[in-house]
């Protein structure tokens, strides 16, 4: 037991969580505690140039980590600044905790300068968060909000700091295991219902895996992988799954939904058994629910009880870890003496065969042109062939995500960050900076459109501050494209809105932040492009001015059915 | 169909528009609402009257559990519970409908709580049908003002945990 101010202890708490990066932005409502980072040498600490961007970042640095992203803001604008970033994790669940300043104790509620009512504000975007009524609570808050933070579906957790407790002198005692009364989620999966669906994936002749974001943040790929192998389960993947199981294993059919593959949107419309894996048949996955998975049986392991029967009738529910439940299924089958795996196998044979049919007849592509122009596809292929599939590509919102999603072929989890609930364009590049931080060895890429790349181009300067030789591919269409698409398809190409006509260069404007930009307006300039932005050791902007109004295909109209698919 | 939920949750500040907001956030209604203090005073007891199918009530009763602050969600409509609610109306009470308020009121085991030259406040406590008929019955005399609670229940002897 030690007497600290409240920075220290905060600062102390940090440090026992494991905590080593913290991304924030600076005001007086934590002007103390900035002043206290200064004396922690374990602390580094990323200044950002926009707080959305703080958030993003120790989102991004949680997604490729699995630990805990911390975000410091604040009070007034500079938590309102945050709310889109914890919207975006709380949409994805992502383990962030934000620490945002507030006005002192006594203030709170007289419209304060730089007063606001943040925990109200974020409360339906936050997995939980806490306003720090007095300085004898603030250790144990921080303690439950790193817990809460990253147990169960994990989620961000925002704990609001008056001034006067930061300032305030407090007892500081060590820590205590955490128990909480009305917070104790489940991760262990109920061995009746393994049985139950390990049996009913005994019978199935037409099975399909659907993995979403789930198993990723449950570190389950590798149950996963046991799983759809010693069964010969084809494998279809959310947005939030790629890299769940290889995407370039022959189980995989790739992403299901709106621009989901041919093959994988037929196979789940006609097979006989969904097993749904730490995924929530969100609509842009389902399409019209009444013709989704519509002859299935299903079985949905889920850490998350709501996540079960909410849209879709679910016949075996099973509440667990995505880990847990894979794992307790592997070792129900491993324990079958009188089943043999090859015969098990032999019996999708000609589910198998169905599939091929499909991805024979449709395989995921693009019409080549044959001339200068570059195709977005093309890109994103030379990316994923000149990393060797497994750089960490984060993306911004739009065409270019779908592409990114489609034509990289993901091989391992933490590799894919994108903002999928949310859909927030600007999510890429800080993203990016939190990934590379954290993981400095690694080829960090945002695919960005050339719309998206402006909501939070200001961090290229926190990229150059720090050194983070992070890479950005701009699929330049001089469009916000994705909803140019929708125009041309569904409002008679009508496109209001949609032309970004006045845009800056970029390839000037990343030499202004100290960048290296680089362009390419043909097909052969491609390559050379990117082999320059990997060799090169600084933050690198890379322009390609694609052909304008290519769209994003097999997709399925919003509200219809996916077998209704517009194809190439 | 209607659901009492009874909620059990920490006494904390904040924790009631946690639950209102997840109401309104996710399109669920609420037809009434009380809370209070339980023995303990660390925490409080929500009783809600709400309406929906199976799986709707279903997906309120994971939603609520999901709240960290909640501890434990009851659903009181399984018959081991009795409901009560109490509801306060001001009747129009002259000289010729002060007798049959009065007589009304006696049936229903109400009570006048406050007298006035032209009116009464009576006070009946029950099941929410029974509030209901009695404010059917008086509505042709003459209601001036009702202010109802709404539900709470209590599990019956033996069923409790
Ligand atoms: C913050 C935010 N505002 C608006 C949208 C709606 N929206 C979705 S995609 C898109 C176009 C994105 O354009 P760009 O970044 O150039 O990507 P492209 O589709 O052209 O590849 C827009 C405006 C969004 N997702 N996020
Ligand atoms: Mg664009």
């Amino acid at each position: 037991m030690s007497q600290l101010t409240g920075a220290q202890a905060i600062v102390s708490c940090l440090l026992e969580e494991g905590v080593t990066t913290i991304f924030g932005y600076p005001g007086g409502a934590v002007i103390d505690l900035y002043d206290e980072l200064m004396n922690s040498e374990k602390l580094e600490h990323i200044l950002v140039r926009h707080e959305q961007a703080a958030v993003h970042a120790a989102d991004g640095y949680a997604r490729v980590t699995g630990k805990v992203g911390v975000a410091l803001l604040t009070s007034g604008p500079g938590a309102t600044n945050g709310v889109t970033g914890i919207a975006t994790a709380y949409m994805d669940s992502i383990p962030v905790v934000i620490l945002t300043g507030q006005v002192p104790t006594p203030l709170i509620g007289n419209d304060a300068f730089q007063e606001v009512d943040i925990v109200g504000i974020t409360r339906p975007c936050t997995k939980h968060n806490y306003l720090v009524g007095s300085k004898d609570e603030l250790v144990q808050t921080l303690r439950e909000a790193f817990h809460v933070a990253r147990t169960g579906r994990p989620g961000p957790v925002l704990v609001d700091l008056p001034k006067n407790i930061i300032n305030g002198l407090i007892t500081y005692e060590p820590p205590q295991p955490i128990k909480m009364d009305s917070y104790q989620p489940n991760t262990e999966p109920h061995p009746g219902q393994i049985g139950k669906a390990c049996r009913m994936i005994m019978e199935a002749r037409k099975p399909v895996l659907y993995v979403g974001g789930g198993v990723i943040l449950a570190n389950g790929h590798e149950e996963l992988a046991e799983l759809a192998t010693k069964l010969d389960i084809p494998v279809t993947m959310t947005l939030m799954g790629l890299g769940a199981f290889p995407g370039n294993h022959p189980l995989s059919m790739g992403m299901l939904g709106m621009h989901g593959t041919y093959t994988a949107n037929m196979a789940v419309a006609k097979c006989d058994l969904l097993i749904s894996v730490g995924a929530r048949f969100d609509d842009r996955v389902t399409g019209n629910l009444e013709s989704f998975a519509p002859h299935a049986k299903i079985i949905h392991i889920d850490i998350d009880p709501t996540s079960i029967s909410k849209n879709v009738h679910v016949d075996v529910p099973i509440v667990a870890d995505c880990k847990r439940g894979l794992e307790a299924m592997n070792t129900w089958f491993n324990n079958q003496q009188d089943i043999s795996v090859a015969q098990e196998k032999g019996k999708h044979q000609q589910w198998f065969d169905k599939i091929k049919t499909w991805s024979d007849a449709h395989p995921l592509g693009y019409i080549d042109d044959n001339d200068s122009s570059i195709k977005p596809q093309y890109v994103v292929e030379m990316l994923d062939k000149l990393t060797g599939g497994d750089a960490i590509i984060t993306t911004e919102v739009g065409q270019h995500q779908m592409w990114a999603a489609q034509f990289y072929k993901f091989k391992l989890p933490r590799h894919f960050l994108t903002s999928g609930g949310l859909g927030t364009m600007g999510y890429g590049l800080p993203a990016a900076i939190g990934a590379k931080i954290a993981m400095p060895e690694k080829t960090v890429i945002d695919v960005a459109g050339d719309g998206s790349i402006q909501m939070n181009i200001q961090e290229l300067a926190t990229a150059r501050q720090y050194n983070t030789a992070v890479k950005i591919a701009i699929l330049n269409n001089k469009y916000l494209g994705m909803v140019r698409q929708w125009q041309e398809l569904f409002y008679d190409k009508r496109y209001a809105s949609t032309g970004m006509d006045v845009a800056p260069d970029f390839v000037e404007l990343a030499k202004a932040y100290g960048a290296v930009g680089l362009r390419a307006k043909t097909k052969d300039e491609v390559v050379p492009v990117i082999k320059e932005a990997l060799a090169t050791d600084n933050t690198v902007v890379m322009d390609f001015n694609i052909i304008r109004e290519e769209g994003v295909f097999p997709m399925v109209p919003a509200g219809k059915a996916n077998t209704e698919m517009l194809l190439v | 169909m209607k659901h009492t939920l009874s909620v059990l949750l920490q006494n904390k500040p904040g924790v009631l528009s946690r639950v209102t907001g997840l109401f309104s956030g996710r399109g669920f209604n609420i037809e009434s609402l009380c809370v209070a203090e339980t023995i303990d005073p660390t925490v409080s007891r929500l009783t809600l009257v709400t309406s929906g199918d199976e799986s709707i009530i279903e997906q309120i009763t994971k939603q609520l559990h999901k709240l960290i602050d909640v501890i434990k969600v009851m659903d009181t409509s399984e018959g081991v519970y009795v409901e009560r609610e109490m509801v306060l109306i001001r009747m129009k009470a002259d000289a010729q409908t002060r007798a049959e308020v009065l007589r009304i009121i006696d049936i229903f085991r109400g009570k006048v709580v406050d007298v006035g030259q032209k009116s009464y406040a009576v006070e009946v406590t029950g099941s929410a049908s029974k509030i209901q008929a009695v404010i059917d019955i008086l509505r042709p005399i003459g209601i001036k003002e009702i202010v109802r609670t709404g539900t709470v229940a209590i599990s019956r002897a033996g069923m409790s945990k």
